[in-house]
């Protein structure tokens, strides 16, 4: 029998990346906040410089409850399904995943808001992938500046802009859309391998700049700036230099004595009047205990898998297909970003990449998104090029022997004696798009530790990411050779299984037969269901999603406080 | 421990390692070790005194220090996965993280002699270093026999394990006297980085500390008497 707890204005069910952005405007503007959330609260200790513990043995998702929800993937629907890796790709916690992610802090460039009317605009219609589910967002770039503004500055991002109000700057990306003003720090430092990156790129005509980071270049709010000790990728920040949501929105949340935090607590439904079709509350497990926590609005802010899950299993009379999901959009429209097939090079002289972090990096916009002619290809979109510096002992001894040695022995460790320090693998983001094919749904088999289904993916890159990805390991080819590669491999295509960039599932968009929520980030069948997160993005771009998520959370809050009554009715 | 001589006892130092497996036998031998702490120097290191085989049984402990051997040998450029203890790494791994390939260990290992005394007529730990390669070989390219689900996947998740125990933070029994960072030029760990010490032609100097012998992640547990470090 489940408790039944005093009622509370809003419920946001996941305090990380999202969730833990959303806190702060609802409790600036004086409504009262639980988060529920599934992780526990971390703390610099747990972040020890141990790449096997974070980055082989998978710590903390290996002991989470993410971990036992991993999805299943399967091609197509007649394909067998692929092995399910051994760790959820996301982390439960205060702060979720934005504890121990890249932190690079992008906004979207202002044609992936309007990749259909854009593409036909240029090119006609017809150049719209076959079988694309694309849809323009309800609004532009300039829409969500005000937001992605916000966020830079209450989370902390440094970078270097490169369009303020118009006025380009080419020491940043001339590529990107205006905005207001540039970034509170400025970006985190180049290395000497980084710094002939950008000198090799600018060599062959590019635009070469450092990226933005939700890392401290300098102090900032009274956290230090980064160390750049080299274990930042899944590994948290032991002095709270990387400004995930736990140690900058959150506590400011906390501190207006509005939000209210449950820690270990795994929310299992979302509870609906049935004679109304709205929301009442939610339920959720902690300590074996069921509890049912009655609110005015919930916002769900899972990770993507977690928040069509959500919506799936919580099945009523009003809503026998999932909440929300009276027109069968949940689950629709997903996809991941296409990361695979980029580059190797190898070198003829040591990097020094042993310190550092993915986030000092350099990056090359000219061949992403629409920022160049695409009249001449069979393809739409592109992909960002990033070079940085990262190197850990277990992954460099893992090293591409580029077929100049065999994979151990003698032989091999005399390669790898000598070659350790001398590659560099690119990070190529691709433009990747929905295709009708492209599905979550529930595995049939599969479940989670409390019995519940896991979610099932279906999908697979089609044939414009592969065109993309080929086009770009041409021109990645090309810049590390330029700047003094002896060799570059290209890496082959991988599966669209569990990812850190997982979009679409609960679409955003004004047409309610197509998406799921509205353009603000609420439900289109339930008033008062907000969500929150990239499962509401319709395209990806050619960059890391999480500011745009941050954004798009601050901007759903902002509204839900604006909109107090006419969202609870009262 | 018996006073007598090797001569005496009739026991070589090298048959008493045979017998008990891993390299860090040793040091139950010699009582300690002089191991370089960086180029150039050399320091006792304390001796652990306890030491068990926690999972494996000593027949596939020795087979397994056989195999970590050839996978990363020891030779002219220096020590290699059995003086960085990595049979002792991933014996504690199968007893612990990885325990749930410990059957995989049980039948591969069982594979892999029955194999290399079917195909070169021995045991694998009593084959030339010639013959042990070949046997590797015939895994690695998925032609040895009776391995379930198959040669191949059992290659690779020695080749994997070997390389942890030789590259990982030594906390956890293997890159002993830190010989895998030294393989590789790893300047170690630094909790700050400077842009010189970011430069190609940097050569910060060795820093050979484990992530816990820095009191911020270091024993939680009986702090005041712990004896932890070296």
């Amino acid at each position: 029998m489940a408790t039944n707890l005093a009622k509370t204005d809003v419920i946001i069910v996941g305090l990380g990346a999202a969730g833990g952005v959303a806190a702060l405007p609802l409790t600036r503007a004086g409504l009262d906040v639980t988060g529920i959330e599934a992780g526990a609260w971390l703390t610099g200790r747990d972040f020890p410089p141990d790449e096997l513990r974070n980055n082989v043995r998978g710590w903390p998702q290996s002991v989470q409850k993410a971990n036992n929800e991993i999805p299943t993937h399967r091609p197509n629907a007649s394909a067998p399904y692929s092995q399910r890796p051994a760790f959820h790709p996301m982390m439960n916690a205060v702060g979720g995943t934005s504890l121990h992610y890249w932190a690079q802090s992008w906004r979207l460039n202002p044609w992936d808001f309007k990749v259909a009317s854009e593409t036909a605009r240029r090119y006609g219609a017809a150049r719209i992938p076959k079988g694309s589910t694309v849809e323009d967002w309800p609004f532009g770039l300039e829409e969500l500046e005000p937001y992605y503004d916000l966020v830079e500055h209450e989370v902390g991002v440094s970078g270097q802009a490169g369009n303020i109000a118009g006025k380009i700057d080419p020491r940043g990306n001339v590529f990107e859309g205006p905005r207001k003003r540039g970034y509170p720090m400025p970006p985190l430092r180049g290395t000497e391998f980084t710094e002939r990156m950008a000198g090799a790129a600018r060599t062959l005509g590019w635009q070469a700049f450092p990226g933005p980071a939700a890392i401290n270049s300098q102090t900032y709010e009274g956290r230090p700036g980064c160390f750049y000790h080299g274990y930042c990728s899944r590994g948290g920040c032991p002095v709270h230099a990387k400004n995930s949501t736990a140690v900058s929105t959150i506590p400011k949340a906390q501190a207006t004595g509005r939000l209210k935090i449950v820690t270990q607590a795994i929310v299992t439904s979302v509870e609906v009047d049935q004679r109304t079709g709205r929301i009442t509350g939610v339920t959720y497990v902690k300590g074996g205990e069921t509890y049912t926590q009655p609110a005015d609005v919930v916002l769900l802010a899972g990770y993507t898998y977690e928040n069509v899950r959500l919506l799936l299993l919580s099945k009523s009379r009003a809503f026998p297909n999932g909440l929300s999901n009276n027109a069968g959009q949940v689950g629709r429209h997903y996809f991941s970003h296409f990361q695979s097939m980029s580059v190797s090079a190898l070198f003829p002289f040591d990097l020094n990449n042993w310190y550092g972090l993915p986030a000092q990096g350099i990056a090359v916009d000219n061949w992403a998104d629409d920022n160049f002619d695409h009249a001449g290809l069979d393809f739409i979109g592109g992909g960002n090029l990033w070079v940085y510096s990262d190197r850990r002992p277990i992954q460099a001894a893992n090293m591409n022997t580029f077929d100049k040695a065999p994979s151990w022995g003698a032989g091999w460790k005399a390669f790898i004696k000598q070659n350790s320090d001398r590659w560099n693998t690119a990070y190529i983001q691709k433009t990747t798009l929905p295709y009708e094919d492209n599905v979550l749904d529930l595995d049939p088999v599969e479940k989670d530790s409390l019995g519940f289904p896991v979610i099932r993916i279906t999908a697979d890159f089609k044939d414009n990411e592969r065109k993309i990805g080929a086009y770009t390991q041409d021109k990645m080819a090309q810049w590390f050779m330029e700047a003094g590669a002896s060799e570059v491999d290209r890496l082959p295509a991988g599966a669209m299984g569990p990812s850190t960039h997982a979009y679409g599932g609960t679409r955003m968009g004004d047409n309610a037969r197509t998406n799921v929520v509205n353009r603000f980030g609420f439900s289109h069948e339930v008033p008062n269901l907000g969500v929150l997160g990239a499962s509401t993005m319709g395209t990806s771009g050619a960059r890391n999603p999480t500011l745009t998520v941050q954004a798009l959370a601050w901007r759903t809050a902002e509204h839900l406080a604006k909109n107090w009554s006419s969202i609870t009715n009262s | 421990m018996s006073k007598k001589t090797e001569s005496e006892t009739g026991v070589s130092r090298r048959g008493l390692l045979q017998q008990v497996g891993f390299a860090g036998a040793a040091v139950a031998v010699s009582g300690c070790n002089i191991a370089p702490a960086t180029p150039g120097e050399a320091r006792v290191v304390a001796t652990p005194r306890r030491e068990a085989l926690e999972t494996l049984n000593a027949a596939e402990a020795e087979t397994l220090e056989a195999i970590v051997a050839r996978l990363i040998p020891t030779d002219e450029n220096g020590p290699g996965a059995t003086e960085a203890r990595a049979a002792h790494y991933i014996d504690r791994a199968l007893a612990g993280p990885l325990r749930n390939l410990r059957g995989a260990y049980a039948a591969g290992l069982s594979a892999l002699d029955d194999y290399a005394s079917g195909a070169k007529g021995a045991a694998f730990a009593k084959l030339n270093a010639a013959d042990q390669d070949a046997v590797l070989t015939d895994m690695e390219k998925d032609v040895a026999t009776g391995f379930a689900p198959n040669a191949a996947t059992f290659f690779n998740l020695l080749r994997t394990h070997t390389i942890e125990g030789t590259f990982s933070d030594p906390y956890y029994g293997g890159n002993a006297d830190f010989v895998g960072w030294n393989l590789i030029a790893y300047p170690g760990l630094r909790m700050g980085v400077t842009a010189d010490d970011q430069r190609m032609s940097a050569k910060p100097a060795p820093n050979r500390q484990s992530a816990y012998d820095d009191p911020m992640f270091g024993p939680m547990f009986g702090r005041d008497g712990g004896g932890h470090g070296h």
